[in-house]
């Protein structure tokens, strides 16, 4: 091992020699992340997971083959409730109407209502995270970087947050607030919060004693711009991984609440709720169970290798 | 040790303030008059004055709440509007369920998790390594419920007739009854009092209940009916517990110590148990820690998908009914058994690695 990384470090100092590689621009943070991530597998797979999703999401109404909301009985020949995949080029019956995942419990067509899910369900894990990161860094870094009182006020509410099991949180919050997709977003958010708090205020501890940061107060920078312009994009780091994660497990809390019945709202086609209002048929129609489970393990699966992928290109130690 | 266990302790209380004031603030916040919800609609001004005199909802908030951490703090859960029953008694009736399975959900992520993640280790790159890796990338990224009503559809309805055959709901067959130990070895308890209370708590443990009095046939049925709620709740942690044993233990086989212990000679599996196992634990004992949290809040999903009439499923059942003191209840015993859970695993931690407990 140490002889690899001797060798390693060789090859780096033959570089550093070269006089083309001192006189190429430096290239960033972000740029040498990125270029890593194309090379590990975790980080291409999840990748190309989600940007299907997205792919899906953003082109929903030119590829699904219905409206997702369009209750087919009465408008085609043959259609019935529940009924199981046709697809014409699997030998299924030409006469029956064509509907490669099934059509659903109110005669839609489950393979539409599952391309405009991704709609919902991306749209579900970006707002929440966003929202969850925007609050959790301002309030982790007002707690690290002043300390004293507020840092112990902020994060003692914060280990109240954490002192409940996260989803049934989430379900008293949804209690407090309504049933409806917009406070399931919320009270994922608020439940999620406190782990992006802690995570940028422990950044912002290290950070703050940095010699860079002693420079600016130097040169009499105020408390908001050293904490805005030198602190924040240092700690960003871990959020970034952080978040990428958190996508995944937005999605994953907000498909139970809908599953329970307190997020999306039927007709709207969000993948949770529909297995939800399919699930005492799982016996006697099990396709309009398998498919949105499946489609939200495949959304989940892509964040969270993308997530992965991601903490490994961004951690210089585990670079090789 | 003593010191830093006291220390720990101390530490809890304020967050457990929080809990009962986050409790009490959300059943407050919940829209809809407890009057209404209790004695009707039609309830008349005048009764609805006299309710609130009688439960102390015309008093000020702080001491509606001190009266209500108060009466917690005592046991006291009030009276559940919607079966008019002491909330302590649907407690005892409902919580062994979901200790079985949060605890037998425990059991298996950890022994298959911690498993998996060895094997990992040490076929690390292999095609072992890889399978494990990605099964368990999968494990994470599966939605509880949709795992739990796939088990269901496969063990109750594919596997129908074979030996392999599980029951997809329920906790005994039906027509079977659990005899509480209590009344098997003739021990008697004064009517509602607390010894009565604890000897059903403990008999409403039917697996346990079943195999202190020996009754297998009992012990076989409830055992399974919890094996595929047990295997739906334990994916998720086993799948976390896998990776993290794994990275770990990567970490730990290339130090010192463990290259030391090879070069004296000792064998592949003295150096794994004695010396790298130890230390790559550490961290893995937190995230089981955190992971009680999924777990009980998969409780909730799990119970609902394989109607289970637990403390999660209670609790939803309670929150859509608008049944505050259960809702109240219920969240609090769960956030303190969450408390207690972790309070545990830190005091292990601090047992682990000495380090800790100096700072």
């Amino acid at each position: 091992m140490i002889g690899t990384s001797l060798k390693r470090s060789a090859e780096a100092f033959a570089e550093l020699q070269d006089e083309e590689t001192l006189l190429r621009s430096p290239t960033t943070l972000w740029k040498t992340a990125l270029g890593r991530l194309f090379r590990r597998k975790t980080g291409i797979v999840g990748m190309i997971l989600v940007g299907f999703m997205l792919f899906l999401a953003i082109a929903a109404p030119l590829i699904a083959p219905h409206d997702p909301l369009n209750v087919l009985i009465g408008k085609e020949d043959g259609v019935r409730k529940r009924s199981a995949p046709c697809i014409h080029m699997f030998g299924c019956d030409t006469a029956k109407p064509q509907h490669i995942l099934g059509v659903d419990g109110n005669v839609r067509d489950l393979l539409s209502r599952i391309i405009y899910g991704a709609r919902v369900s991306l749209s579900i894990g970006f707002t929440t995270v966003a929202f969850a990161v925007t609050f959790g860094v301002i309030l982790g870094a007002i707690a690290g970087y002043w300390g004293g009182w507020i840092d112990n006020i902020i994060m003692r509410v914060m280990d109240v947050i954490l002192g409940f099991p996260s989803l049934l949180l989430a379900i008293a919050i949804v209690a407090v607030l309504g049933p409806g997709i917009r406070n399931a977003l919320l009270a994922i958010a608020i439940v999620t919060l406190p782990a992006y708090a802690r995570v940028m205020r422990a950044s912002v501890l290290t950070i703050k004693e940095l010699d860079y940061i002693a420079a600016s107060k130097v040169v009499g920078s105020s408390k908001l711009r050293i904490l805005l312009l030198r602190v924040l994009p240092n700690a960003l780091t871990p959020i970034v991984v952080l978040s990428t994660l958190g996508i995944a497990g937005a999605i994953l809390d907000a498909a139970g609440l809908s599953f329970l019945g307190l997020g999306a709202q039927p007709p709207t086609p969000e993948w949770g709720s529909m297995l939800g209002s399919e699930r005492n048929q799982v016996f006697s129609a099990p396709h309009l169970v398998f498919f949105p489970g499946f489609a939200i393990m495949i959304t989940v699966l892509g964040f969270n290798l993308l997530g992965d992928g991601m903490r490994d290109a961004l951690d210089p130690r585990l670079n090789d | 040790m003593l010191g830093y266990i006291s220390r720990r302790l101390l530490m809890s209380i304020p967050v457990l303030i929080g809990i009962l004031l986050v409790t009490f603030v959300l059943a407050r916040l919940i829209p809809g008059d407890p009057c209404k919800a209790m004695l009707g609609e039609k309830a008349s001004p005048a009764v609805c004055e006299r309710f609130k005199r009688i439960h102390g909802l015309d008093q000020p908030i702080y001491v509606q709440f001190v009266v209500y951490a108060g009466q917690i703090v005592q046991g006291d859960f009030g009276k559940s509007i919607r079966f008019s029953r002491p909330v302590s008694k649907i407690l005892i009736e409902r919580l062994p369920l979901t200790i079985e399975l949060a605890l037998g959900g425990l059991i298996v992520a950890l022994i298959v998790g911690v498993g998996l993640g060895v094997i990992s280790a040490m076929r690390h790159n292999t095609g072992v390594d890889v399978i494990t890796m990605i099964a368990a990338n999968i494990g994470i990224s599966m939605p509880v419920f949709w795992l739990g009503l796939m088990l269901a559809y496969a063990f109750a309805l594919l596997l129908k007739g074979t030996p392999f055959w599980l029951p997809p709901s329920g906790r005994l067959t039906a027509g079977l009854v659990s005899t509480p130990f209590f009344e098997v070895w003739g021990w008697i308890a004064a009517k509602d009092s607390a010894r009565e209370a604890f000897y059903n708590f403990i008999a409403n443990h039917f697996i346990f209940n079943a195999l202190i009095t020996g009754d297998w046939k009992i012990f076989n049925d409830a055992i399974r009916h919890m094996i595929l709620p047990v295997i739906t709740l334990s994916t998720i942690p086993m799948a976390i517990i896998a990776r993290m044993t794994r990275s770990s233990l990567l970490e730990v086989m290339g130090r010192d110590y463990v290259r030391t212990a090879r070069a004296k000679g000792a064998g592949e599996p003295r150096v794994m148990t004695r010396h790298a196992l130890r230390n790559a634990l550490l961290p893995v004992v937190t995230i089981v820690g955190l992971q009680m949290g999924g777990l009980l809040g998969g409780a909730v999903l799990t119970e609902t998908v394989f109607g289970l009439a637990g403390v999660g499923r209670m609790l939803f059942e309670a929150i859509t009914a608008r049944d505050y003191p259960i809702i109240q209840a219920f969240t609090v015993v769960i956030a303190v058994f969450y408390m207690l859970i972790n309070l545990v695993v830190d005091l292990s931690y601090g047992y682990l690695d000495p380090r800790i407990r100096i700072e």
